[in-house]
């Protein structure tokens, strides 16, 4: 019985994990359109950075890598967007293809810069121990995804940037004959999705391995959430980190881990059957 | 449109261009038979890229140390030997390829090469049918012996089943098996349950998770829910990190409940993070710490060679085992031949870093001592047990009456 209750906040702590790695996602697949497949590779960047700055930060390393990892994730994205990704507009095939090229080339770049090997990240030591059966770690996960969710809430709903992007993805035309950058809405987008991929990246060194390969480990996962969530829906996107967190840990907890999976992909081909549109859909007038 | 299949084809060449970019020694393809000329070719096939690539790489290092001090020792039958190095990328198939490459085009010697099982797997039969030699040096699940191939890793009686007579020596009798999801950690754990049966220890449960699984959580709980002795743990690769990190942030230590682990070594524990695994222990033949003269000279050499922060390991030291095994049978043969190495090879003895090894010419496996080690903080491990002797290669568990109906 214990062991049942126990995987409800293990659910949680999935689930977080879900989403930190798929928030960058909605912006960038979600708002854009663009399949990203060097998304993972941003959030091994991320993870890099953490450990990169840990001659600097020593044990607290992980605290100073959340801002300095959003920069340089999203400084990767937005140089990704401007130098390759805004020529293929459109060509989601041609984008696929492109970016899974870049997201190997960037693994090989990684293990030429740090080795093949795994590195260590040493995690806080105010990050060691457990209330329950809930991790000092996974719960600092969790208040970073809902802190994230919330910035984003604030930022999209609240800001002038936030609402021009809106308005970009709503009806891309409409906005431009408005008057609104659309080119550097774009990138703005791009930056803002992709660092949040560094930041997810940063979370993950307490929890897993941080290597070259760190980002294949997460990539289809976060495009499972978001397809099933919505796209470019944030609420489509909690609810759907959290559906598949719980369903993840139960199916794993009755049966094992690669059945789990199976179960997991197996609920999600069917709930697409039924809406192919994910759980939220964007309303707009647009003729498209 | 042309401009897009320019711009992608560009992208796909830069990463053709990347992943080609290896620096081996040699690729170059000339015929003429590997005892021709002044030289003898051998091959070394191993992933140099791909998921594998963080463990194989560093055994192909050892094999080119052990060529290079042959040679400098005058190299074999009065040749110098020359490594053919290519890439298994990881890729099963790739690996039956390059085999095939190795034996038809470069004509080498031998090969040696090979990480995982289903490596081994995919070459045995270009091996078999081209009566070709292939030297495999990662310890592995048993129930196989190939007459191409030598065994310079441990079988299952050499590791897994001298690690359970240490577990229960400390009366660590209620087990739980954790794995990855393949034929390794699967057919182990049968022998494992095997023995538990036969022993009085009790398997609590035993749960797998694919390979590169990352989210321990679950499984942790179904552990600690199971209260265990111990856990016999042979997960593989990165999910080792993962695991460690999990169980750690969960409250469960060494003293409380030891992981032993069958697949980290000296070069994972920098990844998983000393802290994470401090204390845990694991089995293998060999530590960077055994005391002996071989062993201070390799570690040196090894050091000298790629840098001093560099650490050896079990498989390292099995691969630079298999070529001094190979140049010693090729010597004793007075060919490189493959049928007269194979006739020569049983009964050689060597004074290796891991300790006295010894081919035992029916099986191709080698005979072995057991060691059981403890993660220490400084990230090496402290050998606190062994077998005492070179145990016998039994790759079918022939001689445990228990392990009966395991080889059928």
């Amino acid at each position: 019985m214990e062991g049942i209750l126990n995987q409800l906040p293990i659910g949680l702590s999935i689930a977080a994990v879900l989403l930190l790695i798929a928030l960058g996602l909605t912006f960038t697949f979600g708002q854009m359109g663009v399949i990203n497949m060097a998304h993972g590779e941003f959030i091994m960047a991320g993870a890099y950075t953490a450990y990169l700055l840990q001659g600097f930060a020593d044990r607290n390393a992980v605290l100073v890598a959340l801002p300095v990892a959003f920069l340089v994730a999203g400084l990767m994205g937005l140089i990704l967007e401007r130098a390759a990704i805004r020529h293929f507009y459109g060509r989601p095939l041609d984008t696929l293809l492109l970016t899974w090229g870049v997201s190997l080339v960037l693994q090989q770049v990684a293990r030429d810069l740090f080795g093949a090997p795994n590195v260590q990240v040493q995690s806080p030591t105010w990050l060691q121990g457990s209330l329950g059966p809930m991790p000092y770690n996974r719960m600092f996960i969790l208040l970073l995804a809902v802190g994230s969710v919330v910035a984003i809430w604030v930022y999209m709903n609240r800001s002038a940037q936030g609402r021009r992007m809106q308005a970009v993805m709503q009806n891309r035309q409409l906005a431009a004959t408005s008057g609104i950058n659309t080119g550097r809405v774009d990138q703005r987008t791009f930056f803002i999705g992709s660092g949040l991929a560094g930041i997810a990246g940063v979370a993950l060194t307490l929890i897993g391995p941080v290597g070259p390969t760190l980002g294949t480990y997460y990539i289809v996962d976060a495009f499972l959430v978001v397809v099933a969530g919505g796209l470019g829906q944030l609420r489509g996107a909690v609810i759907a980190a959290l559906a598949l967190g719980l369903l993840n840990s139960y199916a794993e907890f009755w049966t094992n881990a690669s059945l789990a999976k199976v179960i997991v992909f197996v609920v999600i081909i069917a709930f697409l059957q039924f809406r192919p549109q994910g759980l939220f859909v964007l309303r707009s007038r647009a003729l498209t | 449109m042309r401009n897009v299949f320019l711009r992608t084809t560009a992208a796909a060449g830069l990463v053709l261009v990347l992943a080609a970019c290896g620096g081996e020694p040699t690729e170059s393809a000339a015929g003429g038979g590997a005892a021709s000329g002044d030289t003898i070719k051998v091959g070394l096939l191993h992933s140099l890229s791909g998921t594998m690539a963080i463990s194989e790489v560093t055994v192909r290092d050892a094999e080119l140390l052990a060529i290079e001090e042959i040679n400098a020792a005058g190299g074999v039958l009065g040749k110098k030997l020359e490594p053919v190095v290519e890439d298994g990328a990881s890729d099963w198939p790739t690996f039956a390829e390059k085999a095939n490459k190795l034996i038809s085009q470069d004509k080498v010697a031998t090969v040696f090469g090979g990480w995982t099982s289903a490596s081994r797997k995919a070459m045995l039969p270009v091996f078999e049918r081209h009566k070709a030699l292939l030297w495999y040096p990662v310890q592995y699940e048993g129930l196989e012996s190939s007459p191409y191939i030598f065994y310079t890793g441990a079988t299952t009686n050499q590791q897994i089943i001298p690690g359970l007579d240490y577990l229960k020596e400390q009366g660590k009798t209620k087990i739980f098996l954790v794995g990855s999801d393949y034929v390794f950690p699967r057919t182990a754990n049968k022998i494992i349950k095997a023995y538990a049966a036969a022993n009085g220890m009790t398997v609590l449960g035993e749960e797998y998770t694919p390979l590169g699984h990352t989210e321990y959580s679950t499984l942790t709980n179904k552990v600690v829910q199971a209260k265990p002795d111990a856990v016999f743990n042979t997960l593989n690769g990165d999910s080792n990190v993962a695991f460690f990190k999990q169980l750690k942030s969960a409250g469960v230590t060494a003293e409380s409940m030891p992981v032993l682990s069958v697949s980290v070594a000296e070069e994972e524990v920098t990844g998983i993070g000393v802290d994470n695994i401090v204390g845990h222990p694991v089995a293998w033949n060999y530590y960077q710490t055994t005391e002996n003269a071989a062993n201070s000279k390799f570690v040196a050499a090894f050091k000298a060679k790629y840098g001093a922060a560099k650490v050896t390991s079990d498989p390292m030291e099995a691969g630079y085992n298999a070529v001094y095994l190979w140049a010693e049978a090729a010597k004793k043969a007075g060919t490189v031949e493959v049928e007269a190495v194979k006739k020569a090879s049983g009964g050689i003895a060597l004074e290796r870093p891991e300790g006295l090894v010894t081919i035992d010419g029916e099986t191709q496996h080698m005979y072995k001592t057991a060691r059981i080690g403890i993660i220490q903080p400084d990230g090496l491990i402290k050998e606190v047990w062994n077998s005492g002797e070179p145990i016998k290669p039994d790759p079918y568990l022939k001689s445990y009456p228990w392990a009966g109906s395991l080889a059928s």
